[in-house]
């Protein structure tokens, strides 16, 4: 992997011409720093899928001899995944990746509590909603359309400026008519970790002190399960969410765990498979990646976790040195792999190319980067401005990462942010952030 | 019958040897890396006129500085500070390239400069990345008028031509007029373009307004 992106650095910098200044000596470096994007799949995990491309090819819902086998290695992986979430294998739904897991979650609740709700308030009512407003794009577009549409109401949780929702928040929000609550274990751009435990515990009491089912609770996990417990009892979530593709898993394969008596809509129709609630023939490779991926994450995440942590801080306490520059997101209660910085008066995806073409790949808050015009929402949402948003870096690490690689990014950093600065016209006053 | 009829049609599905570096211009990277003729320092800079558009909070800002023969009004020199992303990095460098070069366009000449000019010279920019480079000409006018406050010419100042309706990002009833003929038909559209409103929204439903005019005036009633 190194190799090939070596030559990309070096091709992207064209030439002699451009060995000059601040894109020179790029060619010996390569460092990935963007593992909250995606994971590379993990050699294990591409060993153990490999025979179910070609050999054990048979689909699991024929009777045959291959069919069979395919069928059985599905049983396992769903009851390795189920053991790790300390859940029953028949509660795992497979699906395409964590958007669609996120969709089916929120569509599915909603379109299956209606019923409910109209036998007890009457055909007027619109199932009510509570989520945070640092959710990814794949909780949070659908349940804006939804409420465009005028066919929920949204409660949107505000976080405090660490980057955290409050249990209270989301404790006074809940209404006798609050279907769903989705709340994420980990914050992809932040890395801030939610109290889900707690927020399930209320969740519970309510719907015991009401002698009621709803509301649900769902957790988008996708960040969170390389490094944090996925005990579902322990979290008291009904639904979650999770995917290969940031596990060093495959991408392409998403989970969405559901609690059995749950009642949830299936939204893609078929053959039946998944318990009816996603029908299509089965990515057996692909659940078999994911499974493994996390079964490997789960076993070392305490270790990994550990080890990261002292990169991060590290990492953190060098890029803070830099004048003008702040911590987005709590400094504790993030995942071990998160750094998020805003620097003033630059523009991120400018510093983000810059960095690209020293070898170190990061990702950006700016609206510049992304296809709408707005910065963060996510940056936002704690109260941060414009400015401090679209200045926003992420570096987040993974199992290649090394104290090495944290110091070179230290190293290199001044340099870029000094020289941006000096072509920026605009020079805040940090006292308004 | 040849076998070989049969290999036509393979194609290779493999990572690209350059690594897909393709996203901006060799030229737009060139300008973006080594930026050509920004301001250094300051302090030591008499310029005959400057200007500057654009807000942080919208996330591009430039501002401008230019140096004027006062016999043949072309412009002998410019400088710049951007903040901004890459492209709109590029775009006032190479627009300083073309306002510089071959002795300096005249002040006139100048200002006709359009942002599609620039794209133009940059071998283009991303669709999604036009509207970061629509500053730098407003810049550049807005410097141009300045010089010609200095010096009494009051009668050359030019407002932008038309009537402006986002004061913080310096557009026109013009600007939306042109990207309504380019084809934007959603505010979204025409802030995909220009950026209006995202400095100041109480524009916005002045710009919607707009939109629906120019809408009806060049493709009829809806």
């Amino acid at each position: 992997m190194k190799r090939q992106i070596n030559q990309k650095t070096k091709s992207m910098i064209h030439g002699q011409k451009a060995l000059r200044g601040v894109a020179r000596d790029t060619r010996r470096t390569s460092i990935y720093m963007d593992y909250a994007a995606t994971t590379p799949v993990d050699q294990k995990v591409i060993e153990t899928m490999m025979p179910f491309f070609n050999t054990h090819y048979g689909n699991p819902s024929s009777l045959h001899a291959p069919g069979q086998i395919a069928s059985g290695v599905l049983m396992q992986a769903r009851e390795s995944i189920a053991t790790h979430l300390n859940a029953h294998a028949d509660e795992m739904i497979f699906c395409s990746g964590g958007t669609e897991s996120d969709n089916l979650a929120i569509i599915g609740v909603i379109n299956s509590s209606k019923a409910e709700l109209y036998k007890k308030f009457g055909k007027n009512i619109l199932p009510h909603v509570i989520t945070s407003a640092i959710e990814h794009p794949a909780v949070l577009e659908p349940l804006l359309k939804l409420k465009y549409q005028g066919l929920i109401k949204l409660t949107q949780i505000k976080p405090s400026s660490n980057g955290i929702v409050s249990v209270k928040d989301i404790q006074d929000a809940i209404t006798n008519q609050t279907v769903l609550i989705t709340i994420m274990y980990a914050n992809n751009e932040i890395g801030t970790i939610q109290p889900i435990a707690e927020i399930g515990k209320a969740i519970l009491k309510y719907r015991k002190q009401n002698n009621t089912v709803y509301p649900y609770f769902h957790t988008d996990a996708c960040q969170a399960a390389e490094y944090l417990d996925l005990n579902v009892e322990k979290l008291h979530v009904d639904l979650l969410t999770l995917n290969g593709g940031k596990i060093y898993g495959p991408k392409g394969i998403g989970l969405l765990f559901v609690r059995r008596g749950i009642k949830i809509e299936p939204q893609i129709l078929g053959g039946g498979q998944e318990r009816r609630l996603r029908s299509g023939t089965e990515n057996v490779p692909g659940i078999i990646g994911l499974a493994k991926a996390l079964d490997l994450s789960q076993n070392r995440r305490e270790r990994e976790s550990k080890r990261l942590i002292k990169l991060r801080d590290k990492l953190i306490e060098g890029l803070l040195k830099i004048e003008k520059s702040r911590l987005n997101g709590d400094r504790n209660a993030r995942l071990p792999n998160n750094v998020n910085i805003s620097f003033m008066d630059i523009e991120g995806e400018a510093a983000m190319l810059y960095l690209d073409a020293k070898g170190i790949y990061c990702s950006t808050g700016s609206a510049c980067a992304s296809t709408s015009l707005d910065p963060s929402h996510v940056i936002l949402a704690l109260g941060m401005s414009y400015e401090a948003a679209h200045g926003s870096l992420r570096f987040t690490l993974g199992r290649s990462t090394t104290m090495s690689d944290v110091n070179y990014v230290i190293k290199i950093m001044p340099e870029i942010v000094q020289r941006l600065r000096k072509i920026s016209p605009i020079s805040l006053d940090m006292t308004r952030f | 019958m040849k076998d070989d009829n049969k290999q036509k049609r393979v194609v290779d599905i493999k990572p690209a040897k350059n690594g897909g570096s393709s996203f901006y211009s060799d030229i737009v990277k060139e300008h973006f890396f080594h930026p050509k003729n920004f301001m250094e320092d300051e302090s030591g800079y008499v310029a005959d006129g400057q200007g500057m558009v654009g807000s942080p909070a919208c996330g591009d800002v430039m501002r401008v500085w230019i140096k004027v023969d006062p016999q043949t009004k072309r412009i002998k020199d410019l400088k710049w500070k951007t903040f901004g992303c890459a492209s709109a990095i590029a775009a006032t460098s190479m627009m300083s390239v073309m306002v510089t070069e071959k002795g300096g366009m005249t002040l006139e000449g100048a200002r006709a400069l359009r942002p599609q000019d620039i794209t133009e010279r940059l071998h283009g920019l991303p669709i999604r990345k036009i509207h970061c480079s629509v500053l730098g000409d407003k810049a550049l006018r807005s410097a141009i008028n300045d010089y010609y406050r200095r010096n009494g010419e009051t009668e050359k100042i030019e407002i932008e031509s038309g009537r402006i309706i986002d004061k913080v990002l310096k557009i026109t009833d013009h600007d939306i007029e042109e990207a309504v003929l380019d084809g934007a038909v959603s505010l979204e559209d025409v802030q995909r373009k220009t950026k209006v409103g995202t400095g100041d929204s109480s524009c916005i439903p002045e710009v919607e307004q707009l939109i629906r005019f120019y809408r009806e005036k060049y493709f009829g009633a809806e």
